[in-house]
This record gives C-alpha cells, structure tokens and sequence, in this order.
C-alpha cells in the first residue's frame, strides 16, 4: 500500500513536470532537453548527467518529435510502462491545447506586436539556457578524458554547425570511434 | 476515411523524421500539401510560423493543426497519436535495450564517445540561435548587432551561470524585458 501511494505520486510529479517543461518550452528539441536536465538531474534527482546525455542520443538519432522520445525514455526509466503513458501525455497535452486555442484566431495572434516582442525577448534566453547546459556537459566530458573528448566535441561541432553533417551520421562516426577505443584499450592490458 | 487517411498520414510523418523539428519539415508538407491538399501553401507557412511562436514540437503542432482542420477534435487526437506511435514502439524497444545492456564494456565505451558529441549537437543548436539573437537572421555585420537581444543574453547567461537560476524563470523574464525594451 505504501508503495502503491509512492508510486502514484511519482507519476503525479513525473505528469506534471512534463506538462510544465512542455507548455513554457518555445524554440524545439534541444531547449526541451535543458529542461529535463534541470529538473530530472538536478532537481529530483531520478537521473544522473550521463543517463540524460545518453538518452540525448538516443531521443536524437530515433525517429518522430525528439521532446516525445525523451519523455518515453524518462517515464520507462522513472517509472515504468505508466511512466511512459503519464510522462508522453504530459508532454502532448500543452502543444495539443495551445494549437487548438490558437488555431481558431491565428491571423490576430501572429500579426500581434506585442507578441512578436515577448517572443524575441525570449529567444535570447533561450540562447543562453542552451549555451549555459553546453558548458556545464562540456567541462564534465572534457573532465573525464582531456584529449579524445575535446577532440569529438570539437569535431562534431565543426561538422554539424559549419558543414550540415547528417545527425544520425555523426552519432554513427562517434559510436565507431567508441568502438575503437575499446579494443585499443584491451589490447593494451 | 478521413480519420484513417490523417491517422497514416502523420504515422508517416512521426516514423521517417529523423532529427527533430526542421527535418520533419519537408516531410509535413509532402504529405500535408502536396499529397492529400489538407492544407493549401500559404495556410502551410502559417502553420510554420505558429509552431515557431508556440511551444511543442512541430510535428505535434502540425497534427493538433491539421487535424482540428480536417475533422475537429477527435481529427487533432488522432493525428496527435498517429504522429507518436512509431515513436512510442521504436523508443520503448531502444530504451529496454540501453537498461539491459548498458553495464556491458563495449557498450559504455560507445556510449562515453557518444557522449561529447551530443554536446556538440547541443551546442550548435544553441550557437544558431545565438546568432539568429545577435544579428537578427541579418548578415553578420558589426552594425547589424540587436543591443537589447544581444544585453539579454548576457544577462540571462549570467543569471544562469553564476546565480544558478531556474531557467524557466530565466526565459520568462526575457521575455518581459523584451517587451518592455520595445515599447520603451
């Protein structure tokens, strides 16, 4: 029974942190995915900084809207099949709502000046927040392994910003080298 | 028919788009436009632009949209559900096998390989959007620069950085700023 009142109230929390992040989200993916981090990793604590960077990867190279896969990997993680459910419709409800309002006079709403300002206030912070994550998540990697991870970074950044490299490609090239990395390092022993 | 051609339709659209908003893009349009006519190219660019003005992503925003269109309510639910399921099917499965294999060597050593690359894609993002606040979407031109954008930043950067403030707050009061900088 205790458990049973835990649960329910971790799926209560998981429900409306999605519905939360969702709703003042503005600016795609990535912008999502700062927020969890602050939330899940640093505020509940139900994640640790590599499970979310990982489930980065994972929510980025997989099909469909990659704010729907990371709350389909944080509700499985957090809690199961219902975390899953909660944590997915926690995520639609407020995109689902506010299209539906905003569709019914959307001629007023984008010609609307006001808007236009709150919304270009609101890029920079957007600007910052995700630039603010990068560093955090920077220092760590470059922490654990000075040289190859500098260089990854530094590389995929260069392919993906300058030259337009195909995500899914880059996430292959850096698997490979992983993959290198690992039997150099048996070989060594 | 209707709900069955919306529900394929954006099964499509949530299955090949591969890399968030700007890649499912094209994809919306061939089906939205071009194949089925929900949605003729001048309401498309509106939808476009709201997506861009709203929170969510664009594939949601464009199910609730089209489907609200097509056949009310239940048409935005069924694009909407259409839209994640491959998802709900392709992640489910990838998230069980990170869980089950994640302790083994080989698959930690690709994931800490993985791991700084994913700050590279995040930091390109935030890089595009950074330039987009200090020039505008202009040329890159020092007397291009948006000094209220671009003192924003900076002081959200620091708010966040230094004072570890929460960034939703962050956002929000940019957002104040920013309109009160325009209609001072």
């Amino acid at each position: 029974m205790q458990q049973n009142i835990t649960k329910k109230e971790i799926l209560k929390k998981l429900f409306l942190s999605n519905l939360y992040i969702s709703a003042f989200t503005f600016g795609g993916g990535f912008v999502i995915i700062t927020f969890m981090k602050h939330k899940y990793v640093h505020e509940l604590n139900w994640l640790t900084e590599d499970e979310m960077l990982d489930l980065t990867a994972l929510a980025q190279s997989s099909p469909g809207a990659i704010a729907v896969n990371a709350a389909i990997l944080v509700g499985w993680h957090v809690c199961g099949f219902m975390g899953m459910v909660v944590s997915v419709l926690g995520t639609i409800i407020p995109p689902m709502v506010i299209l539906s309002v905003i569709s019914l006079f959307y001629a007023a709403f984008a010609s609307n000046p006001y808007v236009a300002l709150v919304l270009k206030g609101m890029q920079s912070g957007v600007a910052a927040v995700i630039l603010d994550v990068v560093f955090s998540l920077g220092d760590n990697a470059i922490k654990e392994s000075p040289g190859i991870n500098s260089m990854i970074i530094l590389c995929a950044f260069i392919a993906v910003f300058f030259m337009k490299v195909n995500v899914a490609l880059i996430i292959l090239a850096s698997a490979s080298i992983g993959i290198i990395r690992f039997y150099a390092c048996r070989k060594e022993d | 028919m209707k709900y069955l051609q919306l529900f394929f339709s954006f099964v499509q659209i949530g299955l090949f788009s591969i890399g968030g908003g700007y890649a499912a893009m094209p994809l919306i349009q061939a089906q939205v436009v071009e194949k089925y006519s929900w949605l003729n190219l001048s309401e498309f660019t509106d939808l476009v632009t709201i997506a861009e003005m709203t929170p969510g992503p664009i594939a949601i925003n464009s199910a609730t949209f089209v489907g609200i269109r097509i056949a009310g309510i239940p048409g935005a639910v069924i694009a909407t559900f259409g839209c994640i399921l491959p998802s709900l099917f392709i992640v489910s499965a990838l998230s069980f096998v990170y869980y089950k294999y994640k302790g083994l060597p080989l698959l930690d050593s690709i994931l800490k390989s993985i791991r700084p690359a994913v700050v590279a894609l995040i930091a390109s993002a935030g890089v595009s959007i950074l330039l987009q606040v200090i020039f505008g979407g202009g040329a890159m031109n020092i007397s291009h620069i948006n000094i209220t954008g671009t003192v924003l930043f900076l002081a959200a950067f620091v708010a966040l950085r230094k004072y570890k403030k929460n960034p939703i707050l962050v956002m929000g009061l940019c957002g104040v700023m920013g309109l009160f900088a325009g209609i001072i």
